[in-house]
């Protein structure tokens, strides 16, 4: 029997990895791969409550969430594309020109 | 009745004058003066309305009308007028000689560019002289009182690109300014003792009711505060000092301050707060013997001083020093009306001087001056009128007004009148011997450019103020001033001996005067005649001489310490040093920014959880996670 406190502790755990992923990886592509887990970790949060409260609010918001996360990674590589371009590299810790 | 908005009119009339002068005719020389004439004279028509209705009642009241102001808890400060005969009095000297004096400056400021300016600012002091006399309760008139001693400022420096005059107006304001430290710590104590009943106040009519419960001691202290103010504006002994340097401002502002404006206004505030002095006798002698000192060294010093406008500076100290004088005997009723009668002959003879000063084309010095009285016959004839008056020859106003002084000094305190002797007959001489010098004999050419010989009259919008001045100093002892100010007291008669003996003091001075300078010669006699003493008189008595020494060497020290300290402590220690910390905890901490974006998230992480713990108050974890990331920080760079 899946229960809610299945999804919690799998949402749980995705969002974890995810952040993780996004404080530990150098490498650009990774973080936003990282982050894309981080949205899926709510995304599940939100479908696991509206199931379990009955209101389908949640699963609407899921939607919103969907369509910002494609948004945000086409900015995203984008983003990543320039960068490759004017540093051929695209390792987050080489772009730390913006200091003191 | 007295319609109040007639006296609300006559205050700010002036007052919307310089507003339209200052915004509107700074460039247009011609409207400016029309402005500034319109509205004092308005000012002047509404007040002689008033006085009309004031007396058609048979016993004239007073009126009084105010505005909350100012509310603080319990203080309350008021902004209103207080009208009673005196009052009503004094604004008709000020708001009447006041036109006279300024449809006088159209003429003599005709050729100054910036007489625009000019006319702004003798406006503005004109307000605030309304103010000082229509004010019912002391902070309004403090207020108005250093209105007045920003507006003489300003007039005084006017032709600010001269050194002197610059000066001059600065030490006319730093005087003004220490007296009325004085003055407002007396009008404060007197606020706070002033609690018998229905709450602290500031209004004269509340006062007199409070001061039978003051303290007589406390009162004594009271009184002398507010006599500081009175020294300082009314030029009394030691801080006369400003006076004869204020004779740099243009000559209409002399004949302003020293008639109908500023130094009136310390007589005034004793004559109508007199019910504060009244129950003290010792301040009432030490006011007495200030007046009479002053005026016996004004008269002294007017002997040796040769600038026309100087010696007529000298005597309105001199005059003034008599009035304190009457107050502190008593007699507020003989000191106004002298402040009335010397209101007009001063005026008149400051704008003779003006006129002559005008013909010379600013020749100020009397020895420069010869004959006068052929080539300019009407300043002639006026001079003259108010020299005798002045002077206190019968009939001619001064002499009854000085003569209710002399008599009321002759009848309480012999050293007084004395004094009070003395200063007239040294007043008569002086007098005498401006008027021989500068305006008897013939008329004759002398040399180094001197214009003496080519002066002509002076145009007729300044001969005529000069003739209205000059009925006015004739009959001012026939209109019954004194009956005016005080109903209730019946009219005196004339002291017969004292008159005589004044009188004949007051010729033997000029007769004196006449003996040494009738015979015009080309350098003052005097001179060789005084020898060491009039070095002495040279010296002003060296009143600026210990004022300068003073504060060259006493306050300038204690002026460079504090400015030391100022430097050293406040701004280098205190408001450096919080710089400084700003700056380098900026500078250490800048460091946390290293510029790698996941080091931020990081950050953002560690304060989300901190927050999310804070909200269920795990307060070990909080402090354990909020030290870890300083720690994880520091390694990181």
């Amino acid at each position: 029997m899946i229960t809610l406190g299945n999804y919690l502790a799998l949402s749980g755990v995705i969002f974890s990895i995810g952040l993780i992923g996004v404080m530990t990886s150098r490498n650009v592509l990774k973080v936003l791969l990282s982050l894309e887990l981080l949205l899926a970790a709510s995304n599940l949060l939100f479908v696991a409550f509206s199931k379990f409260n009955g209101d389908y609010a949640g699963q609407l918001i899921v939607f919103f969430v969907i369509l910002v996360a494609a948004a945000e990674v086409a900015i995203g590589l984008a983003i990543i594309v320039l960068m490759y371009r004017r540093l051929s590299t695209i390792q987050a810790d080489e772009l730390r020109t913006m200091k003191w | 009745m007295v319609n109040p908005s007639l006296v609300w009119i006559a205050f700010f009339a002036p007052l919307v004058a310089c507003v339209l002068i200052t915004l509107f005719f700074l460039k247009c020389k011609n409207s400016s003066s029309l402005i500034a004439i319109i509205g004092i004279l308005t000012s002047f028509i509404c007040s002689c309305l008033v006085c009309t209705q004031i007396f058609q009642t048979s016993v004239p009241g007073q009126l009084q009308q105010s505005l909350t102001w100012i509310q603080i808890d319990t203080l309350t400060i008021n902004f209103g007028f207080l009208m009673n005969p005196l009052a009503i009095m004094m604004l008709l000297i000020v708001t009447g000689v006041g036109s006279a004096i300024f449809i006088y400056s159209r003429g003599y400021m005709n050729e100054d560019p910036s007489s625009p300016r000019f006319f702004a600012y003798l406006s503005l002091f004109a307000f605030s002289m309304i103010g000082i006399v229509l004010s019912n309760n002391f902070i309004q008139l403090f207020m108005f009182w250093e209105l007045v001693g920003l507006s003489s400022y300003l007039l005084i420096g006017f032709w600010y690109a001269k050194p002197s005059a610059a000066d001059a107006g600065v030490k006319a304001f730093m005087v003004n300014r220490l007296s009325d430290f004085g003055f407002l710590c007396g009008i404060i104590l007197l606020w706070s003792v002033s609690n018998i009943g229905q709450g602290r106040s500031f209004q004269f009519t509340d006062l007199v009711d409070v001061i039978p419960h003051i303290n007589p001691g406390l009162l004594t202290v009271i009184a002398l505060l507010l006599f500081c103010g009175v020294i300082g504006k009314s030029a009394q002994i030691p801080l006369h000092v400003w006076l004869i340097d204020a004779m740099e401002g243009p000559t209409p502002v002399s004949a302003l301050i020293h008639a109908a404006t500023m130094v009136a206004a310390g007589i005034y505030l004793l004559a109508r707060t007199f019910f504060i002095f009244e129950p003290s006798t010792t301040a009432l002698t030490i006011i007495a013997y200030t007046g009479a000192i002053t005026s016996l060294m004004a008269a002294i010093l007017a002997v040796a001083e040769n600038d026309i406008k100087r010696i007529l500076a000298y005597s309105t100290l001199s005059q003034l020093g008599l009035m304190v004088m009457a107050l502190g005997l008593g007699g507020p009723m003989q000191g106004m009306y002298h402040l009335t009668t010397h209101a007009f002959f001063k005026a008149l003879l400051f704008l003779g001087a003006g006129s002559v000063i005008y013909a010379l084309h600013h020749e100020q010095n009397i020895w420069n001056m010869h004959g006068l009285f052929k080539k300019m016959p009407i300043t002639g004839i006026t001079f003259l009128i108010g020299t005798l008056a002045l002077c206190g020859i019968f009939p001619l106003s001064g002499f009854w007004s000085k003569d209710g002084i002399l008599a009321l000094a002759f009848e309480n305190n012999t050293v007084l009148y004395l004094i009070a002797a003395t200063a007239s007959g040294l007043t008569a001489f002086y007098m005498g011997r401006l008027f021989f010098v500068a305006f008897w004999g013939e008329s004759k050419p002398i040399g180094h450019g001197v214009h003496a010989h080519e002066a002509h009259e002076s145009p007729l919008v300044m001969t005529v103020p000069l003739m209205i001045l000059a009925l006015l100093s004739t009959i001012g002892g026939y209109i019954g001033i004194p009956h005016f100010l005080f109903p209730q007291e019946a009219p005196e008669g004339l002291n017969m001996k004292v008159a005589l003996i004044s009188s004949a003091v007051a010729l033997l001075g000029l007769a004196f005067s006449y003996k040494i300078y009738g015979n015009r010669t080309d350098s003052d006699p005097l001179v060789t005649k005084l020898g060491g003493f009039y070095t002495v008189l040279k010296n002003k008595f060296y009143f600026d001489t210990v004022y300068g020494w003073y504060v060259d060497n006493v306050q300038q020290g204690v002026a460079v310490f504090l400015s030391k300290f100022e430097k050293e402590v406040i701004m280098r220690l205190f408001v450096g040093g919080l710089v400084k910390m700003a700056r380098s905890s900026g500078n250490a901490l800048r460091y946390l920014q290293n510029g790698i974006v996941q080091s931020y998230a990081v950050v953002f992480i560690l304060g989300v959880i901190l927050l999310f713990l804070f909200l269920i108050k795990f307060y070990a974890l909080i402090f354990v996670l909020s030290v870890t990331p300083l720690l994880l920080f520091l390694m990181l760079i």
